[in-house]
């Protein structure tokens, strides 16, 4: 047979099995998706959508920009490995479909320079040879720098790498050691027959005639095997991200998102999970606490193997839901709601327990603005005080829907996947708005606030009062005096990460007085340790995370260390020295009189 | 005379002898900050969903620590999870915690025991 060799059977079983396998699991997964899901895709699967997704395949799978963006060291090494790949392997078939004599295999293209041993002819072949070993040169200079991470990581920018089963390690070193090999079996035919580009003939030239001679099918087999290897492992390692990736960039602009439950959609985003570690080096809980086996990489790790109950239960558990690992993810995957797979409870409460709320009553708030301080404003009542005097000097009619009795939001026990319960809350809270015919409900808490702005479906308009005291500045109902006091904002996880509210504060707080930059704010502000996410974390604990975020807010010297979540105002009030007010306070106190 | 949601309670009386403690001590265990309590009772008189029941944390929580497990579950239900009682309990009894615990204890498919 002409263009065969025995050497190719390995590559060519494990070029096979892995299609075979993925091809399998990709669509049992998309069997799993729920309905919604499964309408979804459905109705846009050829829509325009399909262009951005082919753009973020090519930006993410290949090009790697978002790792770039946030390091370029670990983005360079992500992208010569994966980009000079994937040219390796598109530059290889262009050219062997050029130069090989004979029927065409599809590992000619693999093996070309062991089926094409004429030396290049002319421009076309010189042009085609130097430019693989320019490629084979790029992806050896990812894998260098992967070697170097994994020696000493801190050189690539990162303190702590994941630390990988015995499973990855091994599909990790037969990938390393694809590329040096092909540079051997390359280099070593290129002494033979001088077809080699500016590194393999280089190389081979070192190696003495019979050397050469008597390494060449030895290399080449090797080679052949640690491809077989790497594809027979990949769809059962983390290598599995490469295709899930690129399945999950394509449901996810069609607009799939995860459901309270385990669905296929969740399984891609398990396996698109390169366990890169990027999650590992901001989780406070690592950075702050040295707690090294709850990370979204270990969580995601754990879920997908399904095989270590009492882990999966004990990384799900242990996590302050501070948003700020799905901020870091390069994949972008959507770790809190993972989380809150992880931590679902089940159905097994199936009765209507908060029946209690039944005899709430409404009240006929037509034209008047709801407010919903939320539970932990009931402890913070200075905050629920100052925004009645905002709304009474900006001449806004309101109604303190929880003034007397506090009502959840139900965020706390859809955190603790309590899922059928928190929907019990949902449904009662919103038929209590919907009853109340208000024109727009404004909260206090950032936790209320995410959840009535991502769970609840509610007909008018819900705004944090950061938001809405920005709004009554610059329409000039509210007029506030200009100070010479300083502030420091802290970024509430909920409404910063959560739900990416970082311009009002900063507006509302510029116009009351000086605003001084710390170092960690915004998308990388600090947890305050209390966030309702942990339950497990003790007193301590959450006073070393809270003891962290006060040094970076304290650090300018405020006259106030301002803050827009009454949680995170409880947090630090006995933590400092320092003047700690919640944000409608700082604007309450500089409202200008009408008179 | 104003009433502050608080009364002295029928004096209540059962044996310990016979009292099943193990939930009791598996929740001391998963719970250590709770056996920190000395029952002031902040948790109850901060409660969100006492404001609209007779639902009392506290007593529900002493109960359950002497073994007495009689519809607790139901009660337990009413709970919204707010986690006041956690913020106001001068102890530092993580009682979000507890009160997890306590529910997934009296779940019948988490009967361990």
């Amino acid at each position: 047979m002409a263009n065969f060799h025995p050497f190719v059977v390995p590559f060519v079983l494990g070029a096979i099995a892995l299609f075979v396998i993925c091809g399998y699991k990709f669509v049992r997964w998309i069997k799993q998706f729920d309905r919604k899901q499964q309408a979804l895709i459905k109705k846009n699967m050829f829509s325009t959508r399909i262009l951005p997704a082919i753009w973020e395949m090519f930006s993410e799978c290949l090009l790697h920009l978002r790792i770039t963006k946030k390091n370029w060291r670990l983005g360079y090494m992500h992208r010569s490995i994966a980009f000079g790949w994937f040219l390796l392997i598109v530059v290889g078939a262009i050219e062997s479909r050029i130069g090989i004599k004979g029927p065409f295999h599809f590992w000619c293209a693999i093996f070309y320079r062991f089926f094409h041993h004429n030396p290049p002819a002319n421009g076309t072949e010189v042009f085609f040879t130097q430019l693989m070993d320019l490629l084979l040169l790029y992806v050896l200079s990812g894998i260098f720098l992967a070697f170097v991470k994994k020696i000493h990581s801190r050189i690539l920018g990162m303190k702590r790498t994941t630390q990988h089963t015995l499973m990855d390690t091994t599909v990790k070193v037969a990938l390393w050691s694809i590329f040096p090999l092909r540079l051997l079996s390359e280099s070593v035919t290129a002494r033979l027959y001088a077809n080699g580009g500016f590194l393999t003939q280089t190389i081979g030239d070192l190696f003495s005639r019979p050397v050469a001679d008597f390494l060449e099918l030895p290399f080449w087999s090797l080679y052949s095997l640690a491809l077989c290897i790497f594809f027979l492992m990949l769809p059962f390692t983390r290598y599995m991200h490469i295709f899930a990736e690129v399945f999950l960039i394509y449901f996810r602009k069609l607009g799939l998102r995860d459901s309270v439950k385990m669905t296929g959609y969740t399984k891609y985003e398990l396996s698109a999970c390169s366990r890169c570690g990027m999650c590992i080096d901001r989780c406070p809980l690592y950075n702050t606490l040295d707690i090294k086996d709850v990370q979204s990489v270990y969580l995601l790790r754990n879920l997908r193997n399904l095989e270590h109950h009492q882990d999966i239960l004990a990384a799900g558990k242990n996590c302050l839901m501070c948003h700020q690992c799905a901020e870091d993810c390069p994949v972008d995957i959507d770790l809190m709601s993972i989380r809150r797979i992880s931590r679902d409870k089940g159905d097994t409460d199936m009765s209507d327990n908060y029946r209690y709320l039944d005899k709430v009553k409404g009240f006929n708030a037509i034209g008047r603005v709801a407010y919903f301080g939320g539970c932990m404003t009931q402890l913070t009542p200075t905050i629920s005080e100052s925004m009645k005097t905002i709304f009474d000097a900006a001449g806004v009619k309101y109604w303190h829907l929880d003034g007397e009795r506090a009502i959840c939001c139900g965020r706390p026990l859809i955190q603790q996947g309590f899922n059928k319960q928190a929907a019990d809350l949902r449904r009662k809270i919103t038929e209590l708005i919907g009853s109340c015919n208000a024109t727009a409900l404004v909260t206090s808490c950032p936790i209320c606030y995410n959840t009535f702005t991502h769970e609840y479906h509610l007909t008018i308009p819900v705004y944090h009062h950061t938001e809405y005291i920005d709004m009554l500045i610059k329409s000039g109902k509210l007029s506030v005096r200009q100070s010479d006091s300083t502030f420091t904002f802290h970024d509430p996880c909920d409404l910063g990460r959560g739900s990416g509210i970082y311009k009002q504060p900063r507006e509302v707080l510029k116009a009351v007085g000086q605003l001084k930059k710390i170092s960690a704010e915004k998308e990388n502000s600090l947890c305050c340790g209390m966030n309702l996410g942990n339950t497990v974390l003790s007193l301590d604990q959450q006073t070393q995370l809270r003891n962290k975020a006060l040094s970076v807010l304290t650090e300018p010297n405020p006259d106030v260390v301002v803050t827009a979540c009454p949680m995170c105002k409880k947090a630090f009030r006995h933590g400092t020295e320092a003047n700690v007010k919640d944000i409608a306070e700082v604007v309450a106190s500089s409202v200008q009189n009408e008179e | 005379m104003a009433n502050f949601g608080f009364t002295i309670k029928k004096t209540r009386s059962f044996n310990l002898s016979q009292a099943d403690m193990r939930k009791a001590n598996k929740l001391l265990e998963e719970v250590p900050s709770y056996r920190l309590c000395i029952g002031c009772g902040g948790c109850t008189a901060t409660c969100s969903a006492r404001q609209f029941t007779d639902f009392d944390i506290r007593k529900v929580h002493n109960t359950f620590r002497r073994g007495q497990y009689d519809k607790l579950s139901e009660e337990l239900r009413k709970c919204m999870l707010c986690g006041k009682c956690t913020l106001v309990c001068p102890r530092g009894v993580n009682l979000r915690s507890l009160i997890i615990n306590m529910r997934q204890l009296l779940t019948p498919s988490n009967e361990t025991f």
